[in-house]
């Protein structure tokens, strides 16, 4: 099957840089499955895990809490805030996250600018599928 | 001359000097690597996200609403400059050189009747500096006691200067920073932040690539994600440039300092065994005198 180079850079490291088959990527409005070929893009990323499929099976779960994906047509380039592969998510790293962001929720007021409480309802989001995706690793 | 007790006693304590600088010079060697692949590990991000800013980045440059962190307030009154340096001495002329690239860099600007603020990321740089500034100062980080300085750090400083330019505080923003060129060199560097000085794609294809790119959600917004995102990556890459350069500096200091210290052994041997066979052969003229005189 045909593939294309996926690569996975967090500021702290380059993740991941090899040719797969598909990725699925957590896309801000929704997931996204991106096949060789698929049209430039550049999106944002919500907080979510990134699937990489190889020889059609699902080889590689990674969770990210966020970032910017570049597609090309041979290349995709997820730029990622933090990036985990899944089975080393500590469930109790994700309940302290959601406590957190819960804490920073119940803290907005009527005042609080539009702008930063989307962004903190992003991050409770994120975290929250953190610790849906610690449970089920 | 001095007595051979003195000299010896002398001796011994440059030769432990030496010892303690021999082993500070490992240390930062050690550290050094570490500092280096780290900075290595962060630049496959850099760059990625200097590519992306460039196709996004001209195409909302233009319009009059484009975010203050690319296009800067519009005016070039107050001045904010970052400076980094390291949190501790001993490493030659390391922390002096940035020390001094920024005091010059204000005194230039206040001579142009600008003002200036000054934020300091490293214990040094902020002692150096307060001396002369201390009223210029508005904010003082330091990353002592941490083992190592990850990207969290850097963002939190990001968010900190964000939010200054939101509230109006400055109108451009200057990162000085002991650039790494390699192990025996670092030179210190003013780096621009705000407004951000895009890298430049090259023009004829920037205009193709740009109309090929569908952006989701819109241009916009992606931008003023990625913004902040870019200001904390060029600060991390200062932040690491700058401890690599630090060991680096250090290694050669604690060198130079190992070689001197050999040197001073070598010279104050020499005047103890002069010293030792004087004592000698004044102690036998003495005694064939001695048994001359019977």
């Amino acid at each position: 099957m045909a593939t294309f180079d996926l690569e996975l850079v967090s500021p702290e490291k380059l993740l991941l840089s090899r040719p797969v088959e598909m990725v699925i990527i957590p896309a801000a409005e929704g997931e996204m499955g991106v096949l060789p070929g698929q049209a430039p893009m550049i999106v944002a990323l919500k907080g979510g895990v990134i699937r990489v499929q190889e020889n059609g099976q699902v080889t590689e779960r990674l969770f990210v809490m966020g970032g910017f994906a570049e597609i090309t047509p041979g290349r995709v380039t997820v730029l990622a805030d933090e990036a985990t592969p899944v089975a080393q998510l500590s469930r109790a790293t994700a309940a302290t996250r959601v406590q957190e962001a819960e804490a920073a929720y119940a803290a907005t007021t009527v005042e609080t600018a539009p702008e930063e409480r989307e962004a903190i309802m992003a991050r409770l989001l994120a975290a929250r599928e953190m610790s849906v995706a610690a449970e089920a690793a | 001359m001095a007595n051979l007790k003195e000299l010896r006693g002398r001796i011994n304590s440059v030769k432990s000097t030496r010892k303690i600088t021999q082993a500070m010079k490992m240390v930062a060697a050690a550290k050094l690597r570490r500092a280096q692949s780290q900075a290595e590990a962060a630049r496959p991000y850099a760059e990625r996200m200097a590519r992306m800013l460039a196709s996004l980045g001209a195409a909302v440059a233009g319009s009059p609403d484009a975010p203050k962190l690319l296009v800067g307030t519009g005016r070039n009154q107050t001045h904010l400059l970052v400076v980094v340096t390291g949190d501790r001495g001993l490493a030659g002329p390391f922390n002096t050189n940035v020390g001094r690239f920024a005091r010059n860099r204000i005194r230039e600007l206040e001579a142009e009747g600008k003002t200036v603020k000054v934020m300091t990321i490293g214990r040094k740089g902020a002692a150096y500096l307060k001396r002369e500034f201390a009223s210029r100062f508005v904010g003082e980080i330091t990353f002592q006691g941490k083992r190592r300085v990850g990207f969290e750090e850097a963002d939190e400083i990001a968010q900190r200067i964000t939010a200054m330019l939101e509230h109006g505080e400055f109108d451009v923003c200057t990162l000085i920073y002991n650039q790494f060129r390699s192990v025996i060199s670092q030179v210190p560097v003013g780096q621009q932040l705000i407004p951000a000085e895009l890298p430049e794609a090259a023009p004829a294809n920037a205009t193709t690539a740009q109309a090929l790119y569908e952006y989701e959600p819109d241009e916009a917004t992606i931008l003023a994600q990625l913004l902040p995102k870019n200001l904390a990556i060029q600060i991390y890459r200062a932040v690491l440039e700058n401890s690599a350069g630090f060991f680096g500096s250090q290694m050669n200091a604690m060198d130079n300092a190992t070689r001197n210290a050999g040197d001073m052994i070598n010279k104050l041997t020499l005047t103890y065994n002069r010293t030792r066979q004087a004592n000698i052969t004044r102690e036998l003229i003495e005694i064939i005198s001695g048994a001359e005189a019977l």
